[in-house]
């Protein structure tokens, strides 16, 4: 008897140590990236590399923000990221509720189209998009930036929250049904409501998805007042190969919204990507 | 005006019937109704059903399947970005030579061998984490998070971070292998060679992809009735052969989707190479098919050879994604 439960507070410390192991080595990166934004330029590579800056200092930050623009930059990450939020929730919901309520004619077609738009890799999209967002003088604005980071995540978001509304039980659309109101009505005071969780999930993964997209931008954008956070931080790396602690600083600016929105909305995360197996 | 409301009311509740109840129901309610014909309803459902469908549709042709259709039609031009007509169609050319050129052989040769390293590490260790959280009930939500914030982290941040890390002299990755763990005794130029580049660029891919794996194998692990391994247990089978015979045949589907969309994923792994390799270096023989698909468009506005190398990249993934479905579905299924 005792020797079964001292095995198990064995086996039990073994686990919460090679979990706590493994963590580590997972944020060290994170740490070793603080420490380096906070060091001054001739620290940097120092030798042997400390993993604790001796002479901590804010300098990268104040320069990065006063004199590099990254204010502009996580304005327009921000503005960005938080209207291609809002439009996908909008478009999609609208989608959503025709597959997972409406009757119509072709239904099933256009759902599995919508599916195989899914599973086209979005890289190789760039080039047509590139040219058709140039024939729309898109290339170079927020808009175009917009439109295709709302596009990128229009099927999939479409599909999840299809799965959320047909979850919310037929019983409670009835009495809306029985008041007259129509199937505008009933999505926004029935649907909507009951699929907060949902939604939630939706405007997560859309907002990481803009706020984190590369590709795009770094062909779309050629003016400096435009850039979003990611080809900023690329192209001054790609200028200052050797200010580390810059790249950093900006970096760590760039990290904000997202660990606060992941510490605050972790269970929505969780519930996300473990229910509907979306790739954050 | 007043009419309108109670349209879409009807509308609705004759959805509701149809849809809810049996299907068998709807041409009965159809035929003995003495409401419109079927043809008009058919239309006004699909009036109804436009208004939502609208801006979704609109959006998805313009940006999605248009391009695709115009990118294809690109491929078979040797393009002019300039004067767009007066490109001249070259049929296959720009897919022939991308068969034949050895740049495109060895960008694919990358990012198969990157796909196929970090597709099984983070499936074997995804699954090893998501294990240990399985049995760890403290201290479950602070572990999630801490394996999960590289899956958060923009793929720019954590590019430069890894490639910061593996700096020749004076990187922290040089400094552990030489200093603390005493395995080389003078530092790897990693930054410098067409192959040891793919160190910083494969880890990556593993230490960013992992927290996403356990999540979603630890999902799969809480659907498996903890009776079965207690059962198992009582009845002498050792903690492997558990694992064996129990949780691996039950995960089965869950493994599946996960190597088919990490084997997407790693295909199409873009941002990393570029940042690390600068676009190919050293020497160009270091890209990945999208990144050489990004050089030849942008850089050398071969618009015609991008696009069918874009289209090689899908249909090798598609082939890929297909083979892997087909050989794994009979056993998913049991």
């Amino acid at each position: 008897m005792t020797t079964a439960r001292t095995r198990r507070r064995v086996n039990r410390t073994a686990t919460h140590i090679l979990l706590a192991v493994g963590a580590a080595l997972v944020i060290l990166p994170f740490l070793f990236m603080t420490s380096t934004s906070l060091k001054s330029q001739t620290q940097v590579l120092e030798y042997p590399p400390r993993l604790l800056p001796t002479d901590p200092t804010l300098d990268n930050y104040t320069e990065v923000l006063t004199g590099e623009q990254f204010g502009v930059y996580f304005a327009n990450s921000l503005i960005v990221a938080v209207a291609a939020t809002a439009i996908t929730l909008v478009i999609s919901s609208l989608l959503a509720y025709a597959f997972a309520r409406l009757d119509f004619p072709g239904k099933e077609p256009i759902f599995y189209g919508l599916l195989v738009g899914m599973m086209i890799p979005p890289v190789m999209l760039i080039i047509p998009q590139f040219l058709i967002a140039r024939q729309l003088a898109l290339l170079n604005t927020l808009t175009g930036l917009i439109v295709i980071y709302v596009t990128m995540n229009l099927a999939l978001q479409t599909f999840l929250l299809r799965g959320f509304f047909e979850d919310v039980p037929r019983e409670l659309e009835e009495a809306a049904i029985i008041d007259g109101a129509g199937p505008g009505t009933i999505l926004w005071r029935v649907i909507l409501p009951l699929s907060r969780a949902g939604l939630a999930v939706v405007a997560i993964f859309t907002f990481l998805y803009a706020w984190d997209e590369f590709p795009w931008a770094h062909v779309a954008i050629q003016e400096t007042s435009k850039r979003t956070l990611p080809i900023a931080i690329a192209l001054f790396h790609g200028q200052h190969a050797t200010q580390w602690g810059k790249v950093f600083a900006a970096s760590m600016i760039a990290l904000i919204p997202i660990v606060l929105l992941f510490v605050f909305l972790q269970r929505y995360f969780i519930r996300g990507i473990s229910t509907t197996g979306i790739k954050g | 005006m007043k009419e309108t409301p109670a349209d879409p009311a009807l509308l609705a509740r004759r959805e509701r019937q149809g849809g809810s109840d049996q299907r068998s129901e709807r041409p009965v309610g159809g035929s003995t109704k003495a409401g419109p014909p079927i043809g008009r309803s058919r239309l006004r459902k699909l009036g109804v059903a436009l208004l939502f469908l609208l801006p979704g549709l609109v959006v998805f042709f313009t940006f999605v399947l248009g391009p695709m259709a115009y990118s294809l039609r690109i491929s078979f031009f040797d393009w002019n970005i300039i004067h767009p007509e007066t490109s001249e169609w070259v049929g296959f050319a720009n897919y022939t030579r991308a068969l034949n050129d050895p740049k495109f052989g060895r960008a694919v040769a990358n990012t198969l061998a990157y796909t196929a390293i970090t597709v099984p590490a983070q499936i074997v260790l995804g699954t090893g984490i998501a294990i240990l959280l399985n049995k760890a009930i403290r201290g479950r939500v602070l572990y999630r998070v801490l394996y999960y914030l590289p899956v958060v982290t923009p793929w720019v941040i954590v590019a430069l971070l890894f490639k910061f890390l593996f700096i020749g002299q004076g990187g922290l990755v040089n400094h552990v292998l030489r200093n603390v763990l005493g395995v080389i005794d003078q530092d790897v130029l990693w930054l410098a060679d067409p192959i040891l580049i793919f160190a910083p660029i494969i880890t990556l891919g593993i230490w960013k992809g992992l927290g996403w794996t356990a999540v979603i194998v630890l999902a799969g692990l809480q659907t498996i009735p903890v009776e079965l391994e207690e059962v198992a247990k009582v009845d002498g089978a050792t903690a492997w052969n558990r694992f064996r015979y129990i949780t691996v045949p039950l995960l089965r589907p869950t493994l599946v989707f996960l190597l088919v969309v990490l084997v997407v994923g790693g295909l199409n792994a873009y941002v990393s190479n570029l940042l690390i390799t600068d676009g190919g270096q050293p020497f160009g023989e270091t890209h990945f098919v999208l990144t050489l698909m990004y050089q030849e468009t942008f850089d050398r506005l071969d618009f015609g050879y991008g696009a069918s190398i874009s289209y090689l990249l899908t249909a090798l993934v598609f082939v890929i994604s297909v083979v892997q479905l087909r050989l794994l579905r009979r056993k998913v299924d049991l």
